[in-house]
């Protein structure tokens, strides 16, 4: 009987390996998936019966969970809108955006760094204390991008160069995330909906989820893409007519002064970038061909979603151009796509010698008992250029700035480098206005990229120079009063 | 010494109880481990520890040392492992029930089950005590096995008489009496087994040596496949009267394994396994209580299904549950088991996988596949067929209940209404699981015993 009893125990075995796999199945490797069904209440509950992390700027929370009597026990409150961009919202209806979601898992203390804080309040029975996140945010700069942006619609990203770490991060108008983090269901969907009809957007994250036309801010990329090619330098000339036909069409590009570029009968690229002429800008793009920019644009970080830990919209220049397609491109028209996130970077790696650093908001995640859990290292996200095409660049954005058509981020003593934009967007639209650049040009502290979408609100009456710059400014002045 | 009983016994001289010694250690430290339990529960509901602790550990605690007194001075060589196996799965049981009954209380409701399921354990494991002392030998089972017969049939049949049978969620299978229910079902698996291994002991040598040859096969007689047609036949009719899957499923597997064990011959499980499926198949077109299952069983997160009375809900919830857990758990006291139907029952092992995680649920699993190959190695190395067959049956149907009730929550066979040996609450399955203790502590007694 024994040889049976043997495949008798061979197939009870094998009952609890089915056992065994199952319950490893929904237990692991189903359990996100399950905990994200609307049926399921328990990561409702969940989420605000462990008292949520804070996220802290500067060691002052910007969001943080206090106590209350009702079931949730705790209630969320943010402190400013001027954060919303960053913060996100954490709503029991609504989900959550930004860095409470990018974030989550550390500020419910769910994050596997968090295993042995896990193990111990598994033993005491109390709930694991959700960590704090620290942002790298500099509460002067981001508070100085948000009044310089006052009541225009927009968004201003600035950076560290050397280390890619965000300084500020706003996007206008911004919303009170409270109004979201309500309990009663009713005035949360109510309060959702009210935003969400908002015409002005408040929910957008204009700073690096929104895509504009870049304007002549894609100059700088052009630049930098003929520099690279090797065939060019910054004092490379090109025709300089008052108007040029695009190859194939009827269409004839103009400069903004509708006039030349300059006096002479032919005009460098660093000319071109410093009165932001379309002319030269378009037969160099016709001349690098469309994958050689799109090469450039793509090391920048064009057509990739960059996590800084959320997550970007991906840049676009567009693909399967014709030449005046591409002629239109090399002055960020056409359908070239991007957000200030993008255009920061664009900046940040020109002012750093040509490597690009990964952009990053967080400083560290610090555990319940103050234990750093996580700090991320500055990282290399790309090297777009050489040290010398660096240079290049940077003196025909600090020509741009300096004795060009972007004056008015100039300040005082300080050399800026940088370059405006004002895309068109279709006849009789408003404009969309940009500024990015950086300072100090020898030592950079900051680089920097506004946009302000729907013209700032005057339709076709600004330009870059007159709206971005002038917020720029004062950003990287904030930085530098320091 | 005037121990009669030992002098009557040619045993008298085992002086060196390692075992028991064993025994006592794991005892020990499941009583260590129950206190913890407890503590934790009370502190992160309560937050404070109350003397509610002590009425909860005390009484199971020290029942569980007089049967190993008991075993001590009765049955001295009994496997170590099968008591404190028992006492720590009945002792999370009542964790968890008392856990519940705390966000019961905390919830405003009413219907409680600790104080119940701790009277059950007293009873079921005095019960145990009693099958240890007063069931002499391996052998004085044997003597029973006709009357065991008509005990199962009878239990089987209960539920299914007019007045006394209850329907509780569709399955019938319950008797009641006034406020008291029972579910005799589960004593029924314990006199069926005594009944097919008593009768299988017999009829082992005409089962596994006669019929013809045809194609390398020997196909048996058709008279010798007439007990195996009573039983499918008795299996499908409690399908069809007490409309459970799992409880036929269990008693069918339970007799063709036995079947097996016995003969040696796999077409029993062939012609076994393809009428019952056959048999099942039919039914379920039949009936639409058994499609309904199978279709929760495919798709419960399918709105229609989930949203269905008698649907997939309590299953879709108890999945919710176990994923809850995670890998570590909740910790117990931490989540919200009580958010499944029948937590404290039919879904307790969700209820544990949600507090306890991923491992807590391979350390029930292992502790149930632990007591599960004690009681086959009792089978193995017991010289007397009938008990050899009687181990292995009481084994498999602990085996099969678990495979069919857990495997149930976690979908991988269709949700039937039998309940979790010695964990669910409930009396009469207790009381089945503590007499299936008290025999196999009682058979592996005699394993090496000179009285063969």
């Amino acid at each position: 009987m024994n040889r049976e009893l043997k495949r008798v125990s061979i197939v009870i075995f094998a009952m609890f390996l089915s056992l065994f796999v199952a319950s490893t199945t929904i237990q692991i490797f189903s359990a996100e998936a399950l905990s994200q069904d609307q049926r399921n209440v328990r990561s409702a509950y969940d989420s605000y019966k462990t008292q949520r992390g804070a996220i802290l700027v500067d060691g002052q929370p910007i969001a943080e969970s206090t106590k209350t009597d009702d079931v949730y026990q705790y209630q969320r409150i943010y402190k400013s809108p001027m954060y919303s961009a960053v913060t996100g919202f954490f709503s029991l209806y609504q989900g959550s955006t930004g860095i409470e979601s990018a974030m989550g898992s550390y500020l419910t203390g769910k994050n596997s760094s968090q295993f042995f804080e896990q193990i111990s309040a598994l033993l005491s029975g109390n709930p694991v204390q959700g960590a704090s996140v620290e942002l790298t945010i500099d509460p002067v700069v981001q508070k100085a991008a948000w009044d310089a942006m006052g009541k225009m619609k927009g968004a201003v990203v600035a950076i560290d160069p050397k280390t890619g770490n965000i300084l500020a991060f706003v996007s206008k108008p911004g919303f009170d995330a409270n109004l979201l983090a309500v309990h009663s269901g009713v005035e949360s969907n109510a309060n959702y909906a009210d935003l969400l009809a908002d015409k002005n957007g408040p929910l957008l994250n204009r700073a690096a989820n929104e895509l504009y036309a870049p304007g002549s801010v894609f100059k700088v990329i052009m630049a930098t893409a003929a520099v690279e090619s090797g065939k060019y330098t910054k004092d490379s000339t090109f025709p300089n007519p008052p108007k040029f036909q695009l190859p194939g069409t009827n269409v004839f590009v103009q400069n903004s002064g509708e006039g030349k570029c300059g006096g002479k009968s032919t005009v460098s690229i660093a000319d071109a970038l410093r009165f932001s002429c379309n002319v030269p800008m378009a037969q160099l793009g016709i001349a690098l061909g469309q994958n050689a920019i799109r090469k450039q644009a793509e090391l920048f970080g064009f057509g990739k979603k960059v996590t800084y830990p959320m997550t970007s919209t991906a840049s676009v220049y567009p693909e399967n151009m014709d030449d005046a397609q591409v002629g239109l491109s090399a002055f960020g028209q056409y359908d070239d796509r991007t957000n200030p996130l993008q255009m920061a970077m664009v900046s940040a790696a020109v002012a750093n010698q040509g490597v690009l650093m990964k952009p990053n908001l967080v400083e560290n995640v610090l555990s319940s008992s103050l234990a750093v859990i996580a700090q991320p290292q500055p990282d290399i996200f790309s090297q777009p250029m050489s040290k010398a095409t660096a240079q290049q660049v940077k003196e025909m954005m600090i020509g741009a700035v300096q004795r060009g058509v972007s004056g008015n981020a100039r300040i005082k003593g300080v050399t800026v480098a940088g370059k405006t934009g004002t895309a068109q967007n279709g006849k009789g639209e408003p404009y969309t206005l940009w500024f990015t650049g950086f300072a100090p040009a020898d030592n950079p502290q900051v680089a920097v990229a506004v946009v302000i979408a729907d013209g700032g609100g005057i339709g076709q009456g600004g330009v870059g120079n007159s709206l971005a710059a002038p917020v720029a400014r004062k950003v990287m002045e904030a930085v530098m009063r320091k | 010494m005037t121990d009669t009983s030992s002098i009557a016994l040619p045993k008298i001289v085992r002086v060196i109880p390692r075992n028991r010694n064993i025994e006592a250690l794991l005892l020990l430290f499941a009583a260590g481990l129950y206190a913890f339990e407890l503590a934790q529960v009370q502190l992160s509901v309560l937050q404070v520890m109350t003397p509610e602790l002590l009425i909860y550990w005390a009484p199971p605690t020290a029942l569980g040392f007089l049967i190993h007194l008991i075993l001590r001075r009765r049955a001295s060589e009994a496997d170590p492992m099968i008591l404190p196996i028992a006492v720590v799965l009945n002792n999370l049981g009542l964790a968890m029930i008392y856990r519940l009954d705390l966000a019961a209380i905390a919830n405003n409701n009413t219907e409680l089950f600790g104080m119940k399921q701790i009277a059950w354990t007293l009873v079921a494991m005095a019960v145990a005590a009693i099958v240890i002392i007063y069931v002499p030998s391996h052998l004085f089972l044997r003597r029973y096995v006709y009357v065991s017969m008509a005990i199962g049939i009878a239990l089987l049949l209960a539920p299914s008489l007019p007045f006394i049978g209850r329907s509780i969620n569709g399955a019938r299978l319950w008797i009641g009496i006034g406020p008291f229910t029972f579910q005799p079902g589960e004593l029924a698996k314990i006199a069926l087994t005594v009944f097919f291994a008593g009768y299988l002991v017999t009829r082992r040598e005409s089962l596994a040596l006669t019929g013809r040859k045809i194609l390398g096969m020997r196909i048996p007689r058709a008279r010798e496949l007439g007990p195996i047609l009573v039983i499918w036949a008795a299996s499908l009719l409690v399908l069809v009267l007490q409309r459970d899957l799992g409880t036929s499923l269990l008693y069918f597997g339970l007799f063709i394994v036995l079947v097996y064990v016995a003969t040696g011959r796999a077409i029993y499980v062939v012609v076994g396994l393809t009428m019952f499926l056959t048999g099942a198949l039919v039914a379920s077109r039949l009936m639409g209580y058994v499609t309904s299952r199978i279709d929760s069983w495919l798709n419960p997160f399918d709105a229609a299904n989930y949203d269905a009375v008698g649907g997939s809900y309590q299953l879709a919830q108890g999945i919710f549950g176990l994923a809850h857990g995670n890998l570590l758990g909740t910790g117990l006291g931490g989540g919200i088991p009580h958010l499944v139907p029948l937590a404290e029952s039919d879904f307790i092992i969700a209820s544990l996988g949600e507090e306890l995680g991923l491992v807590g649920m391979f350390a029930i699993l292992i502790l149930y596949l632990l007591f599960v190959s004690r009681g086959m190695r009792i089978g193995f190395n017991h010289p007397d067929d009938f008990s050899k067959l009687l181990a292995t049956g009481l084994s498999f149907v602990i085996a099969l209940q678990c495979f069919i009730v857990i495997g149930g929550v976690t979908r991988v066979v269709p949700l039937t209404g039998l309940t979790t040996p010695l964990l669910a609450a409930g009396g009469s399955s207790l009381l089945a699981n503590w007499i299936i203790v008290g025999v196999l502590l009682r058979i592996s007694d005699s394993i090496g015993g000179g009285d063969k």
